[in-house]
């Protein structure tokens, strides 16, 4: 009986949660629809002013709801108390840079920032180089993108379940890595507990998935240098390991850094990785992690606030070089 | 006729150059890089006494399939926990309308910094640029007090709170913003590289911008749209930490990832029931991503690529 009261109204609230959506998506297209349609009818006077109104308001008022104003909150917040009552001085930051669990997490931080670009765009290369000679790379290709369009929740459960490991000594193994282990003579043991290899077995998450995105856009890269170049370099002699090292990395030099940047920026703020695959424990937590379990686990804004503005200088510099560069090749073009 | 015998030249010589062991390596590296998703699958299909019991590589000698994985993930709840298909249903609600609406938004501004002669319109696009790689941990907490308290100036109300906490509202809003700075960029980009003449004989034809950006700006889009929408769909699709935060805990309207990783976290010894639901949820993105790859790919170029 429970059940089945239980089942209709799991179908009631499907059906109210579709007509919700629905209506909104209509209610939406109606009012875009409207304001276009009023607009049109007015004079070029009015229309000098409405165009701003209709084209430019609406993204510029999301903008400074959701990014600009929220920003400067955060750093007034990280001056705070949990509450955001009263003002604490730097005690926040203190915290941050003394609390040995902090430490730790930022020093976990500086790991990822470092390994997780350097291997993913590593990976990338050599892939690109590879299949860049290739007859028909398309599987190859496809193959190792297709982790970009897994979550990283998912990709959390695929690999803690190669991570798996079996206490049961006659039990067999029924994680890849701890079976591989054996295979090899070694003992497999519990990985996500092990400090540091924990960290770096998330990360190896990361690569997976960042390393289709690498290879793809520094495979079009490799593409687009002129063949005179590539021809030259053959007639000179040179070798395929010299090629790649005085020809193609330094022609894609540019390319690489822009990849560089963006992986160094997803990688600082991994989040659902760690909360998937170890929820933070055993001293594998990172910032935007502890952000999150400061803000809404022990509902400190302060400390939270705090962290997140760590966060934001530490991509400072990355979105200072991006816009610098972006200046520049407008500049030029 | 000469150039085109120096390009033919090129390709025998790289065709020399493609060496069977480059090929070799990189079908390896393709190999390994695909195992743990088809360990996934494989043990998704496997009675819950076999996964605990052996390897999912053992299948291949010793095969043993079943679904009832899935038919129990998808349609059994527990409890007060309801099954993994409202769930589903739950991430379509938050992702139709948190692609549809920044897109929205985002075409009209792109096309008002693209053409609109205003000042400090480069200035605006270098912010809404830099804006994109601002940790969006930088606006949770704000944001969440936002919508749950309204905005208050001492006694006097600016925004009010309308009473939109646990609903899907938030999610929607909070993914808008988000997805608007790429957005702006990406179609940015592509709308500033029109030919100035189609937009000028427009406008001297008498059409205004709202009709100019109907009829023509808008159909000729569609590719830079296609990439944008393909983003902000997995993007949002893959989401975990807006919907952790912006949802308030509320089952009724939590997505699958919120879900998938509270499974990990509390019945992480369940592989059968993880490995079906993982299964599930990649489904959609995957096919999606086979499907419209080439504008996937488009998309991603414009955005990191320079020139």
């Amino acid at each position: 009986m429970i059940e089945i009261a239980a089942r209709q109204s799991q179908l009631e609230q499907a059906v109210s949660k579709l007509t919700g959506l629905t209506l909104t998506i209509l209610i939406f297209g109606a009012l875009v629809a409207i304001a276009f349609a009023l607009s049109e009818r007015t004079g070029e006077r009015v229309q000098r002013f409405l165009k701003y109104v209709i084209f430019l308001a609406p993204a510029l008022i999301f903008l400074f709801i959701g990014l600009v104003a929220p920003a400067f909150r955060t750093l007034y917040l990280s001056f705070r108390d949990a509450r955001g009552n009263e003002s604490v001085g730097w005690e926040n930051y203190q915290w941050a840079f003394t609390q040995p669990e902090i430490l730790d997490v930022l020093r976990n931080t500086g790991v990822w920032m470092i390994v997780a670009p350097i291997a993913s765009t590593g990976f990338g290369l050599l892939i690109a180089v590879l299949t860049d000679r290739m007859r028909r790379p398309g599987l190859v290709k496809s193959l190792i993108f297709m982790p970009m369009a897994i979550s990283f929740v998912g990709a959390g459960i695929i690999w803690k379940f190669v991570y798996q490991f079996e206490p049961n000594e006659r039990a067999p193994e029924i994680g890849l890595l701890s079976q591989v282990a054996e295979w090899f003579g070694f003992v497999p043991t519990n990985w996500l507990l092990v400090n540091p290899l924990n960290t770096f077995l998330l990360i190896v998450v990361f690569v997976w998935i960042q390393t289709g995105f690498a290879m793809v856009v520094l495979s079009a890269a490799i593409k687009a240098i002129p063949d005179e170049i590539l021809e030259a370099s053959m007639l000179d002699g040179a070798s395929g390991w010299k090629r790649f090292s005085r020809v193609t990395v330094p022609m894609i030099r540019g390319t690489i850094i822009v990849v560089l940047s963006t992986i160094t920026i997803g990688a600082l703020k991994v989040f659902d990785i760690i909360r998937t695959m170890t929820g933070g424990n055993f001293k594998t937590s990172v910032i935007a992690n502890e952000m999150y379990n400061q803000s809404f686990r022990a509902l400190n804004y302060g400390t939270g606030s705090a962290l997140a503005i760590i966060l934001f200088l530490g991509v400072l510099p990355l979105v200072a070089y991006n816009v610098v560069n972006l200046r520049r090749e407008r500049s030029e073009r | 006729m000469a150039r085109k015998l120096r390009k033919r030249d090129v390709e025998v010589v790289k065709t020399h150059l493609s060496s069977p062991w480059a090929s070799f390596t990189a079908i390896v590296i393709a190999t390994l890089w695909t195992i743990p998703t088809f360990g996934l699958f494989v043990t998704s299909f496997r009675p819950s006494t076999g996964i605990n019991s052996s390897g999912w590589w053992t299948v291949f000698t010793n095969p043993e399939f079943t679904f009832t994985n899935y038919t129990r993930v998808l349609f059994e709840g527990r409890g007060a926990t309801p099954p993994l298909s409202q769930y589903f249903l739950n991430t379509f609600a938050i992702v139709i309308p948190s692609t549809i609406i920044p897109i929205t938004i985002a075409i009209f501004a792109a096309y008002a910094i693209a053409w609109f002669n205003f000042k400090g319109r480069n200035f605006l696009f270098f912010t809404i640029f830099a804006l994109q790689v601002i940790p969006l941990q930088m606006s949770l907490i704000p944001l969440l007090q936002l919508f749950s308290g309204g905005l208050h100036i001492g006694s006097f109300t600016v925004i009010p709170s309308f009473g939109i906490t646990g609903t899907f509202i938030p999610i929607w809003l909070a993914h808008t913003m988000f997805g608007l700075p790429l957005a702006i960029f990406l179609l940015h980009n592509f709308i500033a590289q029109l030919p100035r003449e189609l937009i000028e004989a427009a406008r001297v034809d008498g059409a205004d911008h709202f009709k100019l950006f109907r009829q023509i700006i808008l159909p000729l889009s569609v590719p830079a749209i296609a990439s944008f929408a393909i983003f902000q769909f997995l993007w949002t699709w893959n989401d975990l930490l807006v919907a952790l935060t912006f949802g308030g805990g509320k089952r009724e309207i939590a997505p699958l990832m919120v879900r998938l990783a509270e499974m990990t976290g509390t019945r992480g010894g369940d592989w059968e029931l993880l490995t079906a639901g993982a299964f599930v949820s990649i489904l959609v993105p995957v096919a999606v991503f086979f499907a419209l790859q080439r504008y996937f790919v488009r998309g991603l170029l414009a955005g990191s690529v320079k020139g």
